[in-house]
């Protein structure tokens, strides 16, 4: 049904070019795209309440009987849920392109819009502005998640253990940051995904690249590799950004760890653009 | 073009096919042209298996070790290793304890009473720990044992039985390091003091317990094939490192630190050959005293006789040598070199997932089940086809990552933990097959669910993300150690090649090589997954249209 249905507002897009910017177009053309199919939506959707779902069950299953020390960052325990809300985000991310590919849709896009990375940046720029918003929503859901539940659980501010809430400097930093997270998160899936147009393949590469670097991590026994890894995975670098705590024994300091993610993203949105500006569709 | 249900007769069972000469071998060759001829899966799986073969050997070859052994230049690798004792079933062992003992020649017995076991460990809430320097306070490890043995020398490694009470789990009888029963339970004081005997009948030793010395309740006889006419019998004890593992999320961390125990026994009397004999001491493996204690502070180091009241005070343990933090060796594991079974798995799901759900893109299914219209066949020559493809890459990939991966291991000085030769043929092959069915399981997923994006993720989900959880302490352990049972990732337990002792305290996660059910019984889940995928993919390929 897509072919068909899409191809109408495509057609009616070319007759207003001449009046609005190129790029203003595109992202008319991708918004339409995105809300006239459900997938996304849902996608969205389960992305925010894995997050919060996921976050509140770390929360709940966490306890620190009295007497004990317990070395936790509820900060990040509230955040666990970020680990896999980012899978959902990469996925839509991955299908906001591949889907063109696999329904021939994109042939159509680019006969009316030509200028490759006006489309390519539309489709940026809506899937990190959507991310952002269930990213958002997720990231809160968490936040408050923890904020109700941790201090019942033992975690007091009697003992040491700071509110997590926003009011608190750093568990700000670490929601806000989480929230920006997934949004790199997409990009960069986004940027892969051009590169590799199958969907099926490019979520493959996508998901492994979420998750292969934290296993690698646990299996490897030398200290250098491990800081390396530390250091350069989009994952593990990114994630930083969610510690509060212990700061000092991190590998890379929390801005630090998600600007190599930004890095990785803008390289995988570089290579992503070059290859759709020069490939055949 | 919605999926609709209709009620369809059952297509005519291929008379046609059989005329035309091609039964379900026909069929398995026209998928295995459709897979050999398509560029991108042939080079999925050859990419898994590089990548399984890169990762292994890369997660191999970074050991770091280095020492310095008395002031001496600095080593590295191999040279840096003490004397690793093997145990009569060949495994690495640990055997280091303090050994009060006399020879006895043929058959005999030894009874004691026990009346106190405790504990000290070096300090482990603050500071430094700086053994032999008085950072030790008191505390017993739950596995600090003490009591009578009979052992077949003082050789490290060598044959043993024993009867002994231990810091929290009662009384044991314990023998040749992997074996142990468990006797009375509860722990020892003056108020409750144990009664220990063994006995030796040619090769079968027998120990027995007692509350009060006169009611003897047998443990359990123990064969210990080969012991020669005099052994050595006598006294011991000894504690493995006090470990404190706190779970958090990200990881667990654990401090553990050297320990020892002393155990106080009396009424020892020997039967046999040569009673009356003079009682030696001997810190078997370096067990002796670890810090400033009460033995050496006494002037007794290792142990003291006071009118037929014995101390003993040792360190160690007498137990197989597990993965993991505590055993004193860096060690390593076979299955270590197949840590990359993870990325190979992901390639695989996606070929295999691929496989079907590229019939529903390209139209494909419908000159597929024109061609062939029994499709339980068509479902079940794609499961063949895709499952031995996949088992044959992981073979190779296995059996060149650990040839290739073990011996640059033990290079670097890691102890490898060697395992009988069909242990290691289970977990290669094993490797292979967990490749197989999980990529049965993708090719019965993208049946059912037709889009490949639905399918990878759903596979990828179920298969890898659990062993993540659990093994990365994201969740807890209890969770986590549920998702290794329940979920498909239950099958990578068919890895694990050291078996959980109860005897010796351990980290059980999958990143230490430990999985909650057995070998077999993992393998077994998965493959009840995948059957159950393939028994849907099954019903709703016959009920659905193409």
């Amino acid at each position: 049904m897509s072919a068909a249905a899409q191809a109408q507002p495509a057609a009616t897009l070319s007759t207003r070019v001449r009046r609005g910017s190129t790029l203003r177009c595109a992202l008319q053309a991708e918004w339409t795209k995105l809300r006239t199919v459900s997938g996304p939506a849902w996608l969205l959707i389960g992305a925010a309440a894995l997050t919060v779902a996921v976050s509140t069950a770390a929360v709940g299953a966490t306890r620190c009987p009295q007497g004990m020390t317990c070395p936790v960052d509820t900060t990040k325990l509230s955040l666990t849920g970020v680990q896999f809300g980012q899978a959902v985000v990469a996925i839509l991310a991955v299908l906001a392109i591949s889907n063109e590919y696999s329904t021939g849709m994109i042939r159509v896009t680019l006969a009316a819009m030509p200028r490759r990375y006006a489309v390519l940046a539309a489709k940026a720029i809506l899937v990190t502005a959507l991310v952002l918003v269930a990213g958002a929503v997720g990231v809160f859901g968490s936040v408050l998640a923890g904020h109700l539940i941790l201090p019942g659980h033992g975690f007091t501010a009697a003992r040491g253990f700071h509110p997590v809430w926003l009011s608190f400097g750093p568990a700000l930093r670490a929601a806000s940051g989480s929230v920006l997270y997934l949004a790199l998160i997409s990009l960069l899936s986004l940027g892969v995904a051009v590169v590799i147009r199958d969907s099926a393949v490019a979520i493959g590469t996508v998901l492994a690249l979420l998750y292969l670097f934290p296993i690698l991590l646990a299996f490897i026994g030398n200290e250098h590799w491990q800081h390396r890894l530390e250091r350069w995975t989009p994952t593990v670098a990114g994630l930083t950004i969610q510690d509060t705590s212990g700061l000092r024994g991190l590998a890379i300091t929390p801005w630090a760890g998600l600007g190599v993610l930004a890095l990785w993203a803008v390289g995988a949105l570089l290579a992503g653009g070059l290859t759709f500006r020069l490939r055949d569709a | 073009m919605t999926p609709r249900t209709t009620t369809r007769s059952r297509p005519p069972a291929g008379p046609g096919l059989t005329s035309r000469g091609t039964g379900f071998g026909g069929l398995l060759r026209a998928e295995w042209t459709k897979f050999r001829s398509v560029r991108g899966w042939v080079i999925g799986m050859i990419l898994s298996a590089l990548l399984m073969f890169f990762i292994g050997v890369f997660a191999a070859a970074n050991a770091n070790i280095g020492c310095q052994i008395n002031g001496g230049p600095p080593k590295s690798g191999k040279a840096c290793l003490p004397y690793i004792p093997h145990g009569p079933g060949g495994e690495i062992v640990s055997d280091s304890f303090f050994f009060v003992h006399q020879p006895l020649t043929g058959n005999g017995s030894i009874t004691a009473r026990v009346t106190a076991l405790t504990g000290e460990h070096a300090d482990l809430t603050g500071g430094p720990v700086q053994v032999g320097s008085g950072y030790m306070v008191p505390g017993l490890a739950s596995w600090a044992k003490a009591g009578i043995i009979i052992k077949q020398g003082t050789h490290q490694g060598s044959a043993y039985a024993a009867v002994m009470v231990t810091g929290s789990n009662g009384i044991r009888m314990q023998y040749n390091y992997t074996g142990d029963r468990a006797g009375m339970p509860g722990n020892v004081s003056a108020a409750h003091p144990r009664w220990l005997r063994l006995t030796r009948s040619g090769d079968a030793i027998t120990g027995y317990d007692s509350a009060d010395g006169s009611h003897w309740t047998r443990v359990s006889t123990v064969q210990l094939t080969g012991l020669p006419a005099t052994v050595q019998v006598g006294m011991f004890a000894t504690s493995p490192d006090y470990t404190l593992t706190q779970n958090s999320f990200g990881g667990s961390s654990n401090n553990g630190g050297p320990a020892q125990a002393t155990g106080v026994l009396d009424h020892v009397s020997l039967t046999g050959a040569a009673p009356g004999g003079t009682w030696t001491g001997t810190a078997i493996g370096g067990g002796g005293p670890v810090g400033q204690t009460r033995a050496q502070a006494q002037g007794q180091p290792g142990f003291g006789d006071t009118h037929g009241t014995f101390t003993v005070t040792g360190s160690g343990d007498i137990a197989p040598v597990t993965p993991g933090p505590g055993s004193g060796y860096p060690t390593v594991t076979v299955e270590q070199s197949l840590a990359g079974a993870f990325l190979g798995l992901i390639a695989i799901v996606v070929v295999a997932a691929m496989f079907f759900t590229a019939e529903y893109r390209r139209g494909l299914i419908r000159v597929t089940l024109a061609a062939t219209p029994r499709r339980g066949a068509v479902l079940a020559a794609k499961a063949v086809v895709i499952g031995a493809v996949a088992f044959v890459t992981g073979l190779i990939a296995s059996v060149i990552s650990i040839a290739l991966g073990v011996p640059k291991e033990e290079k670097q000085g890691l102890v490898l933990l060697t395992v009988p030769a069909l242990t290691e043929v289970r977990v290669i092959v094993g490797t292979a097959a967990v490749l197989a069915v999980a990529a049965v399981f993708a090719v019965a997923l993208g049946a059912v669910l037709r889009r490949s994006a639905a399918a990878i993720t759903v596979a990828v989900v179920t298969v890898v993300l659990p062993f993540l959880l659990a093994g990365l302490n994201i969740v807890s352990p209890g969770v986590g150690a549920w998702l290794l049972r329940l979920t498909p990732t239950a099958g990578l337990a068919i890895q694990q090649s050291i078996p959980r002792y109860s005897q010796v305290t351990t980290v059980l996660s999958p990143v230490r090589g430990y999985y909650p059910l057995s070998p077999y019984a993992g393998f077994a889940v998965l493959c009840l997954w995948a059957a159950a995928a393939l028994g849907l993919a099954f019903v709703l390929l016959r009920r659905r249209d193409a």
